[in-house]
Order: C-alpha cells, then structure tokens, then sequence
C-alpha cells in the first residue's frame, strides 16, 4: 500500500506498525502532528495502545520508562525544549536500560525563539547514551522507527533510540510512503519481550543505589551496548533491505564516493540536495562525494576511518554549533580518524542553522570552498555558511 | 498646549504599536483581557515604566511581546519561577505575569502553587481558554468533560482542574475568575488584584474559537460568549471547592478570595537577611544597588572612551 503522507504521519504509521503499546506525550511544535495522529489512530482503535496526555515533556518520558519497565513498548514524540526538558529523563531510560523509541523533530533552541530546521535540540542529548538516527526522507522516517525498535529491544543492546526527521521540511511535507505489509513488520519484530520487567511474581526494587565500588561498572556495561548496537544497525539494516526492499546501509551511506578526493558530510535532509550538488560537480569533472551520517550514536568511527584513508579533504556540514569549539559532528569525525595514518585535511561548515534553508546554491559554494582545501591547502578550520555581516 | 492625535487609541502608551497588528484570530478572548489589564494600569496610575510583564508561551503569552514595558517571553511553564525571581532582586518593581491555562496549570504547575504559598508579591492573570492554543487544540488540563480536542478526538476522560480554587487553598492572597464578557469587573478585579501586596490571581474564561469551540458546537465566537453569559453566576467568597466548572452547567465567577494583607513573600526575605547589613529599608536596598550600578556604567564608560582615544 502507498500512501501520502507528511514526514510526521510516517512517523505515527511506523509507530502503528510497531504495535506500540503505551503512548505519553506533550504536544510542541513541529512534532504535534505526530502525536495527535496517534491520538486518532489510538481513538479509532486502529491501534491498540494506552495514550496518555501527560502534562509536560518531562512527565512524558517519566510514563514512558515506567509503563516499559512493565514490559511493555513504549513511543514519545518531541522537539527542541520538549527534549531539553526531557533531558534528565533521557539519561534515566540508558541506566534503567529501556529500549523506548523517540519521534524527534529538529527544531532550534531560544532564546530568541525560532521553531525551525536545527540539530541543536538532539546533538546536545547525545551524551546521554541515546541511539540517533537522522532520517531524510519520510519513507525513511517510517522504515526507522521500525528499525529502531528492532535495534533497541536486542538483548545485547537495550538501549533507547531517537528518530529524528528536520522540522517542516519532512515534518510538514508530503510524499508517497510505501506501507509495509503489517504481517511482515510483525515477523521482523516480535512482541517486546524483555530480559527483566516488573513482576509481582518476581519481586524486585527499581533504581537501587549503586556505590563507588560498582558504579564504574554499570557505566562500561552501557558503553558496551552501545558498541553491540552498532553491530546490531548494520545487522538489521540488511535484514530490512531483504524483507522489505529498502536499504539504509547502516550508519552511514556512501554516495560517489568511490576515486573521490573531497567528500562531505553531512545528515538530515541537507544530504538529499547535496546528492544532485555533487552531481552537478562530478558532471564537471571534480572527484567529489558525500557521506551522510545517519547514525550518529553509536558514532560510525570505522566508517569515518576508511573513507579517510580514500581522500584527501572532509567537509563536515554540521547544522549546530557546539560553543567553544566546532560543530559536533566535525568534532567526532576529526576525533575518530586521528589515532590512524590517514591524515585529511578536515574542514567545518556550519550551515542551515535555524532552519536558514540549504539551497543548492549554498551547498555548491560550500562544495566548491572544500574543493579549494584540495588545492591550496587549510585555510581555516570552521567557517559559517552564509553569515550575514561575514564572520 | 498639548496636540491630541485623532488617530491615537487611548491605550497606544501602552502599547508597542510598531508590533501590531497581533497574531490572534479574530473573536479570540484575549485582546479583550488585555485591554482588561491595560485599562485597569491605567486607571490607578500604575506606572509601566516601572511594570514588568512576564509570559510564558502560548497565545497568551504573546501577549509580553506587546505591551511597551519591560517584558520577558520566559520558556513553556516558566513565567512564575522567572517573576519571583525578578521580584526578589527588585521588589520596588510591579511584576505581572500574563499567560496561558497549559503553561500556567499543565507544564508548569507546579509553580503556581509553590508562589501562592509563599505570597509572593506577584500579579498572575491566565487566560483559561480550555485548550492548548497555540500549538492547536490538544487537551489542556482544563479541558471539560467530554471536550473534544485533537488528542482527545472522541472525548476527553479526564476531569479539568479548577483553577481559581486551586489557587485558593494553595495560600494566594488575592483570587478572583471573571470571564471576557465580564470585561467591566473583570477590570475592577485586576485593579484589586494589582494593588494587593501578596500572590494574586485572576482567572479569565476566554473563548479559543479557533482551537476549541470549533470542536465543541461552538464554531462562532459569540457561541461561547453566549455559553457565558448564560452559564455564569456571580457570586463571592463562596467555598473554593464549589467553583468546579462542567459541562453545560452553571459555574460560578467573581470573587473567590480577598484576605487581609499578610507580609510577602520578598517582606519575609528582607526580615531574615535585614540584620546582617546596613540598609535600613528594602527600597534602601534597591536605591544602593542601582547606585553603584550606575557609578559602575560611568566607570566602564571612561574607560571605554580612553580605548577610543
Ligand atoms: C517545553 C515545551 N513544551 C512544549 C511547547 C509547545 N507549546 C507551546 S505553547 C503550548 C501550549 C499553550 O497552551 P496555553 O498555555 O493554554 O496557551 P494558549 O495558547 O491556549 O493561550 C505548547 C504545548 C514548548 N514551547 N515548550
Ligand atoms: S488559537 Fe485560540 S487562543 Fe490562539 S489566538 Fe486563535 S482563538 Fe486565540
Ligand atoms: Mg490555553
């Protein structure tokens, strides 16, 4: 079945098709569509789930892990503040080691207020030991969640996950979406079915102290899920792309990568512009590529390795700003590749912040500027893309 | 001799005209609140350059963007911890906050109790507009019974918190629930309501002809209007409790509470720390803070201009 949808109603399809049983949210812009599209499909008992309106982003997740330490499969939506109120909460779901999955909707942070396109709200969440799935169209929206209950609820990783679409730009917008086969989403994922859940028949004290002497080891055992996950994404990925003939190739996807000397990076719905910029590129004869990062965390430190070895630049396009530094995304790959031989030159651009649109224009300028790395060396690290008033 | 511009509405000093026209729909309650708030400034000669309006967010809460006073467009639920804040650091200012039902009583309330408990000397008015606003129509927790929202497309199960009651026992000094038809008192109650030394509230029943009534049977603005006029009884100081509101039932608006004067929540702060310092008065206090900020800017003052030089 195929259907038109925005990227906010595939995100509440996925969630149908996930036969989620507890549902708590707190409406906000632009992730409310979600949410009131669950609320229908919850009313019409097209799905079978418990909705909870609960009164702040912060309770939402609260319910959230409560209702899934009673086994049961649990989804939020949210966006911007809502996830930055959420944020104590988020680390409390990695420790209790519950594979909730989140509809997250990029939006910019105030103030000032600005309710568009920007990764700050997620990227900052990402040392809470979330999975981070930056989507770019809404097919992909639905195919992830899917995906990521599939990741999450696996023994070895337990861990929650957030499937995070560009505000309006997917959100908002319509396209045709392949429906999945319910049976076959209900073969690919089974009924939750947790190692360790509430159970009077088993009595048992959740959120126990845990003194120095353990702590640590809690810790490392979280560090090690995520590295299962990372396994655990390719795995699923490719079990997906074989039931359901869409493949996502794990964490990242590679596009004309191949005899590249400059590639790019980037994630969200930037990266689909950018696919007919580096055409228009190569069609003039530079060897250029792109690389979008789909997961962020796990972060595909292997996958940034490898291309290193292969070119001779990396544009980082990030669409936050970490302050004190450089963006996010540029930190991590820059991180991951130095311990290797591989020595490319890195370049920051911060681009789209604040839901500033990603033309085809300022992706060419910015390509072209990567470009110039090549020949004439590092000018300097960071550079804002289309900053009125120059930097 | 002083020029009338005929072209000037009375409240324009109030306002930052240059930001008009508003976002809110036509036959939306809350201009008419506003005005309600405005007008009664005015009438007892509150000074707005020494008036700090906070909002949170919501339709009501764009209300901060436009009047022409010190404003905050504080964050989703958060108004009353920013204006206790302010009122602590500058307890010669009037402090009002000016925001919605959901970001007063949903997000954020638990704020609102623990400021009526202490007495804040804080000014509260929220437009109860039995809906989430802005972000279109979700069940807010002062949806009735029955109402039908986007979240709540087949009814709502839960019941809706009564706001000035609630306000009521939790230690507010001032209460009060008008609705925007009772434009008249209701800006006599706010005039109360601004003078009282202590946490007051005033609870406005406002139409959301857009987000609520045209899912409720009342798609015209003057429906709800009418649903008011028929359904709302005045009466005063009458229990807290009996001031629930249900569907297609009398509910009653006026005065809940006026209690004597007791000392403030600020009042109480100074007793504790008077005795450690010098200052004989907290306006003492104050005048001695912006002293030294205004030598302070002087100072900087200087020393920018020599970098100049
Ligand atoms: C932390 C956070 N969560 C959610 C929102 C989205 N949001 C903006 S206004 C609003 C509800 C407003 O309802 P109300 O306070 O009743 O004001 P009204 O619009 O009805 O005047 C919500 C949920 C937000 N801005 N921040
Ligand atoms: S949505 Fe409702 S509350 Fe907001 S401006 Fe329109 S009528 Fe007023
Ligand atoms: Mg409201």
């Amino acid at each position: 079945m195929r259907l038109t949808l925005t990227g906010n109603q595939a995100n509440a399809w996925g969630v149908k098709l996930s036969r989620v049983q507890v549902v708590a949210a707190y409406p906000i812009t632009p992730q409310t569509t979600i949410v009131e599209e669950l609320a229908e499909f919850a009313a019409n008992g097209q799905l079978d789930t418990q909705y909870i309106k609960v009164e702040s982003e912060h309770s939402a997740m609260a319910a959230c892990i409560a209702a899934e330490n009673t086994g049961v499969r649990t989804y939020t939506a949210s966006s911007s503040h809502g996830i930055a109120l959420m944020h104590e909460m988020l680390h409390w779901a990695v420790g209790a080691r519950l594979p909730i999955v989140m509809g997250a909707v990029n939006r910019a942070i105030g103030p000032p207020w600005n309710i568009w396109a920007d990764h700050t709200d997620t990227i900052s969440q990402r040392d809470t030991g979330w999975m981070q799935f930056y989507v770019e169209s809404n097919q992909e929206v639905l195919d992830t969640i899917i995906q990521a209950y599939k990741v999450a609820e696996s023994r070895d990783v337990l861990l929650p996950a957030m499937a995070i679409e560009d505000a309006f730009i997917l959100s908002h917008t319509v396209e045709r979406v392949e429906i999945p086969d319910q049976e076959l989403v209900d073969e690919f994922l089974p009924p939750y079915n947790p190692p360790d859940y509430l159970n009077v028949d088993d009595p048992k004290g959740f959120g126990s102290l845990v003194m120095p002497d353990w702590y640590m080891e809690f810790r490392y055992i979280i560090a090690r899920a995520q590295e299962a996950a990372r396994k655990r994404i390719r795995e699923v990925t490719k079990e997906y792309a074989e039931i359901f003939g869409r493949d996502y190739h794990g964490l990242v996807e590679e596009y004309r990568t191949e005899d590249a000397d400059v590639v790019m990076v980037g994630a969200g719905t930037m990266v689909s512009t950018a696919r007919d910029v580096i055409d228009k590129l190569r069609s003039e004869g530079h060897k250029i590529g792109l690389l979008k990062i789909r997961v962020f965390r796990p972060f595909p430190y292997e996958e940034f390795q490898d291309i290193a070895k292969r070119v001779d630049v990396i544009g980082v396009m990030d669409r936050s700003f970490t302050f004190g530094y450089g963006g996010a995304m540029f930190s991590e790959v820059k991180g991951a590749i130095y311990n290797t031989d591989a020595r490319p030159k890195i370049k920051n651009y911060l681009i789209g912040i604040g839901g500033r649109d990603v033309t085809p224009k300022m992706l060419e300028d910015t390509f072209r500027n990567a470009l110039r790395v090549k020949d004439h060396g590092l000018d300097r690290e960071m550079m804002w893309v289309d900053l009125k008033g120059g930097e | 001799m002083s020029v009338v511009q005929a072209n000037m509405h009375p409240l324009d000093n109030y306002l930052r005209t240059e930001r008009l026209p508003h976002v809110w729909c036509s036959g939306c309650g809350i201009g008419t609140v506003l005005g309600a708030y405005l007008r009664a400034m005015k009438n007892i000669g509150m000074d707005p350059e020494k008036t700090i309006m906070v909002s949170g967010i919501g339709c009501t809460g764009r209300a901060a963007g436009y009047v022409k006073m010190d404003s905050f467009h504080t964050t989703h639920g958060r108004p009353i911890p920013f204006a206790v804040g302010i009122k602590a650091a500058r307890p010669d200012l009037n402090v009002t906050v000016f925001s919605g039902d959901g970001d007063l009583f949903a997000i954020g309330g638990n704020h609102i109790i623990h400021a009526a408990r202490r007495n804040a000397d804080i000014t509260v008015i929220t437009i109860n507009n039995f809906i989430y606003g802005m972000t279109g129509g979700q069940l807010a927790p002062t949806t009735p019974e029955t109402g039908i929202t986007t979240t709540s497309p087949y009814g709502n199960v839960e019941s809706p918190f009564n706001l000035a009651g609630l306000v009521a026992v939790s230690g507010a000094s001032y209460v009060a629930r008008w609705t925007s038809l009772h434009v008249r008192r209701l800006e006599k109650s706010i005039e109360k309501a601004l003078k009282k030394r202590g946490f007051s509230f005033v609870e406005v029943l406002s139409p959301c002809p857009t987000a609520y009534g045209r899912r409720n049977r009342m798609r015209d603005p003057v429906d709800m209007l009418k649903y008011f006029q028929e359904h709302a009884v005045v009466k005063h100081h009458i229990n807290p409790l009996e001031g629930v509101i249900e569907p297609d039932k009398d509910f009653i608006v006026g005065e809940f509470l006026d209690a004597e004067e007791e000392p403030t929540f600020e009042d109480k702060l100074w007793e504790m720390t008077k005795k450690e310092f010098l200052y004989t008065s907290q306006a003492e206090r104050t005048a001695w803070i912006l002293e030294h900020r205004r030598h302070l800017e002087t100072l900087s003052k200087i020393i920018s201009g020599r970098g100049e030089r």
